[in-house]
């Protein structure tokens, strides 16, 4: 066999390479369904999983953490996008809970993961999988393990309060996480307003500038903004609402929309929420409200079930 | 034993090693580490710092045990390979001290390979930290560039003597290739231990029951030096326990290393 040049090897291999990249551009392109990988959890032990990673447990939780997240984040796109175009959504979060209980078994100090998994798991359809009582078990998992950790108990509460609507409970939760050695000095208080004033406008605020003064995680300090802003967008649509009571009152007219009133004089620009999507009138109940594409519809005091604000 | 002799060997080694271009690994780790810490950030909703942790004390332990285990077997099997083991004994060198300079050599090898990456790793905690927000540093477990890690990588460092240990006292007397499989197969069997000791809650009072205990204090119980999650979430790992390790390790390579002497002082190599 003649020698080939040197030239003409570097050739072959670039040329390989570009064809096998050309090659997986296509695939990707003209066969989707057979190249998109499919979601399956092989170990949902965390157990067994621990005894084949020998002492690189924590590595091994830490890719499980990464897989949980990024699971949530890709489905939560599926899902939305599903219900925003009204198909039905292949994903429904069937792997979270075991992702979050195979990362928590490796390594059953990651507090993070049994936070923003309970987060995750108590989030309503499509922005999570609408699973409160999966969150609660995530979080009862944690503090059997750290029984110092107050923040379990006090997500317990909000877990309780968000999603189950079940004020007592939230309430309960509070007053046992204030028990814990080193909760914060606000804790009992947070328990005693729950009993008092549970389920309305006011102490959904005050709960969730608590998270807000007091996180020190970015995510939870970004989903405590978000539903600050909700509730303000809901308060807005209560004034809105209001005014159009009044016009239809001093007109007699009914309006569909706000041009009316702001050609009238009542309003200076068609309200909108802040990234400028603009306040609607249900025409079934007169209402002022936001609706898709909106990131903060439905509003807190309209959304079924779950009350965990969609993003 | 010269300690003179044995410094002249555990160089020796050691040179050879740096020659055979083992300190490459340095370079994967640095790349592995620093690519790691800017990529991870994107995906672990904060939790990049543990990660990096996690990564960097993982990456160690597994670079650590190939050259351990691969160097370690290497270190008298290669010189018969070579024949150069007639050279080496006919100068004024014991065995003995051949053996021990070998297995000091190694264990050099590998402290200062622990050593660079051990910098590397806190640089890089170092930048993360430097390079976040007050606010985030506060919800950390510990500060990214926590002294408290160094626990894990000293006893990691003592777990790498027990593992050089084993495949030296292997390799005395068997195959290179058998010599591997037995080193990685007691260190596989030593992160077990934990179930050999509780064997008795199984089989009851089967005196099978004696042999998992006997087989529990004899095998080398290489989960005693893993304190990697410990540390990384702040928990206090005792001096005692530290130290406790510590001799258990020094102890159990001590034995390893005679009963390596005495196969090789008899090793009849004509």
């Amino acid at each position: 066999m003649i020698a080939a040049p040197r030239w003409a090897l570097g050739v072959i291999v670039v040329a390989g390479i570009a064809a096998a990249i050309a090659l997986q551009v296509h695939r990707d392109t003209s066969y989707p369904e057979v190249a998109s990988p499919v979601e399956e959890l092989y170990f949902t032990s965390g157990d067994s999983i621990g005894r084949l990673a020998l002492s690189f447990k924590p590595m091994l939780a830490d890719i499980y953490w990464i897989r949980a997240v990024q699971y949530f984040g890709s489905t939560r796109l599926d899902a939305k996008g599903a219900a925003e175009s009204g198909t039905e959504s292949t994903s429904h979060y069937d792997l979270l809970y075991p992702l979050l209980d195979v990362t928590t078994t490796l390594d059953p100090h990651f507090n993070i993961a049994y936070r923003f998994g309970a987060i995750f798991l108590a989030e309503g359809y499509p922005s999570g999988p609408g699973r409160p009582n999966l969150a609660l078990k995530l979080l009862d998992k944690g503090f059997a393990v750290n029984p110092t950790k107050w923040q379990y108990l006090y997500d317990k509460a909000f877990v309780a309060y968000w999603s189950l609507k079940d004020y007592q409970a939230a309430a309960h939760w509070f007053s046992e996480a204030a028990k814990v050695k080193g909760a914060p000095p606000w804790m009992p208080g947070l328990a005693a307003f729950m009993l008092g004033q549970g389920g309305d406008r006011r102490s959904s605020r005050f709960l969730w500038q608590q998270i807000l003064d007091t996180s020190e995680q970015q995510y939870m300090r970004d989903n405590a903004t978000f539903h600050l802003t909700q509730l303000d967008m809901a308060d807005v649509a209560d004034q809105l609402t209001a005014l159009l009571q009044r016009y239809r009152a001093q007109t007699g007219q009914s309006v569909m929309d706000f041009s009316p009133l702001v050609r009238a004089g009542w309003l200076r620009a068609v309200p909108a929420d802040p990234e400028g999507v603009p306040f609607l009138i249900d025409p079934q109940t007169g209402r002022a409200t936001l609706h898709r594409p909106s990131r903060y519809a439905p509003l807190p005091d309209e959304q079924p079930g779950a009350a965990a604000g969609p993003r | 034993m010269s300690p003179k002799s044995l410094g002249r060997i555990a160089l020796a080694v050691f040179r050879e090693s740096v020659r055979e271009r083992v300190l490459y690994n340095l370079v994967g780790f640095a790349l592995l580490v620093i690519g790691a810490s800017y990529l991870i950030g994107q995906m672990t909703a904060g939790q990049d710092v543990k990660i990096i942790k996690d990564l960097g004390l993982s990456a160690m332990a597994i670079f650590g045990l190939f050259i351990a285990i691969f160097i370690g077997i290497g270190l008298v099997s290669k010189e018969i390979e070579r024949r150069s083991i007639y050279s080496l004994l006919a100068k004024p060198v014991r065995r003995s001290e051949l053996v021990v300079g070998k297995f000091l050599g190694l264990a050099l090898t590998v402290a200062i390979n622990l050593a660079v990456m051990t910098v590397v790793w806190y640089g890089v905690l170092a930048y993360m930290s430097w390079s976040e927000i007050d606010l985030v540093k506060k919800g950390w477990e510990a500060p990214a560039a926590d002294p408290r890690l160094l626990v894990a990588v000293y006893l990691l460092f003592v777990q790498l003597v027990l593992v050089i240990a084993l495949a030296l006292f292997f390799s005395t007397f068997a195959e290179p290739l058998w010599a591997t499989v037995f080193t990685f197969g007691l260190y596989v069997a030593g992160h077990f231990s934990a179930d050999l000791k509780h064997f008795d809650v199984i089989v009851g009072d089967s005196p099978v029951r004696y042999v998992t205990t006997g087989l529990y204090y004899l095998l080398p119980n290489m989960a005693t030096f893993d304190v990697k999650n410990a540390v990384v979430h702040a928990q206090l790992v005792p001096y005692g326990y530290v130290l406790t390790a510590t001799a258990y390790g020094a102890f159990y390579s001590l034995a390893l290393v005679a009963a390596a002497v005495l196969i090789f002082s008899k090793k009849d190599f004509k």
